[in-house]
């Protein structure tokens, strides 16, 4: 697919579109569907996107395997870092009221927090297994 | 209307033999579930059909294709067993919904054991208008963040299988080499 121009422009143009709607997915997922998981995986079919269009090389140098493999486990020390945050203030594991005087800000907090945790889980498992298909094709032929 | 489509799309997916149209009618059966999800109010569930079964399912199924060939073998026995397996199975399933309250009865025991305190109470005490992620994040924190322990732990588990030779040294060719 390298020489598709049209694939190439297209592919090209729509990414940052693809990753912005990922993003808004993530922050605006307290006022419309959405939220951490669903961000994840958009965020992961853009780079899915650039790596059948441009070749899994041209973008495991952005986006490397190590740095997908550390998001996948970072997300996940996020979330329970909330929950730590939060035992440490004096509240419930994962009480966020704890993390504002105001209960509901804390709330608003602790809940963008641990999406942000799933985020970056579903992100880094994503394309870490795409990677793993995909990079097993080079291997073979 | 969309569950006859859906009911097309899976027979259709039983006939084809060709694997690249069948990976092709997989992600239109995700679509469809996804609009069935849409009719029935159910957005957030939608949007993660559409996204995961639509989207990123078909890309891992396309990867995996280019490893296995486009073809579907023949099956070398006969369908009769399972025919009766799976018939007995399915008639077992329709017999157990017999006893389900009827479906989007408002007196349905579901509805009313935490639905009316998420409901009515989740905008004054989370202060956040989308229900669902009030239950996701909040009052069901804990089992959101069992799910994405288990996401980790399925990467793990596929790292294991598909990358077991990462940061060992390459092993000599035609020695027990997958790949």
């Amino acid at each position: 697919m390298r020489e598709e121009v049209i694939v190439r422009v297209g592919a090209k143009v729509l990414a940052p579109f693809i990753i912005t709607f990922g993003l808004y997915v993530h922050f605006h997922g307290d006022y419309s569907p959405g939220g951490g998981f669903q961000a994840g995986v958009i965020l992961a079919a853009a780079i899915a996107l650039l790596a059948l269009v441009y070749g899994l090389d041209a973008v495991q140098r952005v986006v490397t395997p190590r740095f997908v493999r550390a998001c996948a486990a970072l997300g996940v020390i996020i979330f329970a870092g909330v929950g730590v945050v939060t035992m440490i203030l004096g509240h419930n594991y994962l009480g966020y009221n704890a993390l504002a005087h105001d209960p509901k800000h804390g709330q608003h907090y602790g809940i963008l927090g641990v999406e942000l945790g799933v985020l970056v889980t579903v992100f880094g498992v994503m394309v870490s297994v795409f990677y793993l298909f995909a990079g097993r094709r080079g291997r073979t032929q | 209307m969309l569950l006859t489509l859906l009911a097309a799309a899976g027979l259709a997916l039983l006939k084809v033999r060709n694997l690249f149209a069948v990976v092709m009618l997989a992600g239109i059966y995700s679509l469809l579930s996804a609009g069935l999800f849409t009719v029935m109010d159910a957005v957030d569930v939608a949007f993660t059909e559409a996204a995961v079964g639509a989207g990123i399912s078909t890309v891992l199924f396309l990867g995996a294709l280019a490893l296995c060939g486009h073809h579907e073998n023949k099956p070398g026995h006969t369908p009769l067993l399972p025919l009766v397996v799976v018939l007995l199975t399915g008639g077992a399933l329709v017999w157990g919904t017999m006893d389900m309250p009827g479906f989007g009865d408002p007196a349905n025991p579901i509805h009313h054991h935490v639905a009316d305190h998420y409901l009515e109470e989740s905008y004054s005490e989370i202060g956040i208008p989308n229900v669902v992620t009030s239950v996701l994040a909040s009052y069901r924190g804990y089992d959101t963040m069992g799910e994405t322990t288990v996401v980790f732990a399925a990467a793990v588990g596929v790292m294991i299988l598909l990358a077991g030779r990462l940061g060992r040294r390459p092993r000599p060719e035609g020695k027990g080499g997958s790949g």
